[in-house]
């Protein structure tokens, strides 16, 4: 046996010992590959859908289709467009942008700022929280339905004593809200993440020069998480861009022959139009190029929606490392 | 926010009273503080007087930082503190129930162990406090600024970037940032955490002689693992052991006649 060698020396390998090819591992390949294949899969299937819908989808679309406002019959190719649609599901990302963001990030700062780490209260908003993002969409629309049509808004025309039904009806801002109150989860979860991630020692720096926790919040730790912040309002867009099942109730039409100028009109949609195009048409083989040019322009919206927002946050960004 | 809101500590007043009768600036009497059952620190009375260099020494884990977060009420900030005893700044306990906490820390800054400037720029950071407080006019800004940068030791080498990020300072520079950020309100006291702890030897060096010029306007007490730097900056020590104040006294003293066993142990580097 060799002595033990003096510390600092390298310790010679024994030649054939270590380091020798060992027998073929049968488990370690299979698992790699099959990790490489699932990934393969993945970018298959969204190739295939991707390129299907552009393919397909490309040559119908037209400066006229996405211009137009359509007759009631949209489902001729020669004379409908989706000019209402795109108005329709770009005003309700807004709207529930608008609503959503504040909501979400005030109620984020009091999880995260205010409220006792670890009491009662505190793990019951989280688990609601939780539960919020793990509710199909459809009781979304449904709650949308009985809280803000038929609850609130009957009790809003009620009180301004409207003669007839103005609030208490589907609306592009019920159809927001309720898409809100979906994505509120997303944004909740994006702005605690940012928020604890900003160091102790910014805060107490803040606070030892005689800054209130307010002051603090606002001058030291939202900035810095607005970054954050606008990641959650992304996720946000993105998912309630494609939704149909939240406003299928609150606020979409099949058909309006004018495009909507107030909250409390009703609007069509692009997702919901796909739907529309897909089960209610008389000639499915004749409306199908529309179809196409119909979901590539929703893909395309979604797109453009995020990535106005990435731009927004890309400067937020910049900013911040150039001068804060 | 009008400054009048908010009850005085009125210490410049109670400072002059104090002159008079050579009272020290800062008195705890039987503080002992709790982390939920863990007792952090135990029955410690403590003087500390006005314009000098006050060292807090002893081993990790002694009590000796948090006994500094006590002097500005930063261990508010953590849950399950509970405190006894008072800690009396100027004759007005500071633990009172009237006390503004707020108003409290204007007067006594802080400067932590690791170098925390805000991710703004460097006028900005100075400026935080006094904007805080309310000052708009950029002149009387711009003033303060060049004057807490000076004091600081670092205007000459950021006079010309004023505008630029803080983040973009060296280690040392930043940490004499925080220092300007500190003074820029004009404290009574400051605190220093260990604020060289985590510079290299030139760094420190200029910070040290940056203590020993602030001494001339503020109080300052100086959390340290460095005995050297103990010895080269402080006129008193106070050595701390397991959440007990051991001794306590000019510094010459303690480091070259302690009356206790244990301090001469800690001192000598026989331990900690």
């Amino acid at each position: 046996m060799n002595p033990i060698p003096p510390t600092g020396m390298i310790i010679p390998t024994e030649p054939g010992r270590h380091f020798r090819a060992g027998k073929f591992d049968f488990w370690s390949f299979f698992f790699s590959g099959l990790t490489g294949l699932a990934t393969l899969l993945i970018l298959a299937i969204l190739a295939v859908l991707l390129g299907n819908i552009i393919i397909n989808g490309w040559p119908n679309l037209s400066w006229h289709f996405v211009s137009t406002i359509p007759r009631k019959d949209f489902f001729d190719p020669a004379t409908t467009g989706v000019l209402p649609m795109i108005i329709g599901t770009t005003i309700r990302v807004f709207v529930m942008t608008i609503f959503v963001l504040p909501i979400g990030v005030i109620t984020a700062i009091y999880l995260t700022e205010y409220a006792p780490t670890d009491s009662m209260l505190t793990r019951i908003i989280r688990a609601a929280v939780n539960n919020l993002a793990g509710v199909p969409s459809i009781v979304f629309g449904l709650f949308g339905l009985g809280f803000f049509i038929n609850f609130i808004g009957r009790n809003l025309d009620e009180f301004l004593q409207n003669p007839g039904p103005v609030w208490g009806q589907p609306a592009v801002l019920w159809a927001s809200l309720t898409l809100a109150v979906m994505t509120l989860p997303v944004v909740i979860v994006a702005t605690e993440e940012s928020l604890k991630a900003i160091p102790l020692g910014l805060r107490e720096a803040s606070l030892a020069l005689g800054a209130t926790k307010l002051e603090t919040i606002c001058k030291v730790v939202l900035p810095q998480a607005l970054p954050g912040i606008m990641t959650g309002g992304i996720l946000a867009v993105s998912r309630a861009a494609g939704e149909v099942a939240p406003i299928l109730f609150t606020g979409v039409a099949y058909y309006m022959a004018s495009l909507p100028s107030k909250l409390s009109d009703q609007f069509m949609d692009l997702g919901y139009h796909v739907f529309v195009l897909s089960t209610q048409s008389p000639d499915i083989e004749r409306t199908r190029p529309i179809l196409y040019a119909t979901v590539l322009v929703l893909l395309l919206l979604t797109f453009a929606l995020n990535f106005v927002a990435i731009l927004i946050r890309a400067r937020v960004r910049k900013k911040l490392r150039a001068l804060g | 926010m009008p400054e009048n809101a908010l009850p005085k500590l009125e210490l410049k007043t109670a400072l002059a009273a104090a002159s008079g009768n050579a009272a020290p600036l800062i008195e705890i009497k039987k503080l002992s503080l709790f982390y939920g059952q863990a007792q952090a620190l135990k029955n410690i009375s403590l003087s500390i007087r006005e314009r000098v260099v006050t060292a807090f020494i002893g081993p990790s884990g002694c009590g000796k930082s948090t006994l500094l977060r006590c002097l500005n009420r930063m261990n508010d900030l953590i849950d399950g503190v509970r405190i006894e005893g008072s800690v009396r700044i100027g004759q007005h306990d500071i633990y009172a129930p009237d006390v503004d906490v707020i108003e409290l820390r204007k007067r006594v800054g802080m400067v932590f162990q690791k170098s925390n400037p805000f991710p703004k720029s460097i006028y900005d950071n100075v400026a935080y406090g006094l904007r805080i407080q309310g000052v708009k006019n950029k002149s009387d800004l711009d003033a303060a600024v060049e004057q807490s940068l000076r004091g600081a030791a670092l205007w000459d080498e950021v006079k010309d970037r004023l505008h630029t990020s803080a983040l973009g300072l060296s280690g040392g520079q930043q940490q004499r940032l925080c220092i300007a950020r500190a003074i820029a309100v004009k404290p009574e006291i400051v605190l220093m955490d260990e604020p060289a702890s985590a510079l290299d030897p030139i760094a420190t060096a200029r910070v040290e002689d940056l203590i020993l010029e602030l001494k001339r306007d503020f109080t300052i007490v100086i959390v340290t693992h460095n005995m050297q730097q103990a010895t080269r900056i402080s006129d008193d020590t106070a050595f701390f052991y397991m959440g007990e104040l051991i001794e306590a006294g000019p510094t010459q003293k303690i480091f070259t006649n302690p009356r206790q066993k244990r301090t001469e142990d800690y001192v000598t580097g026989r331990f900690g």
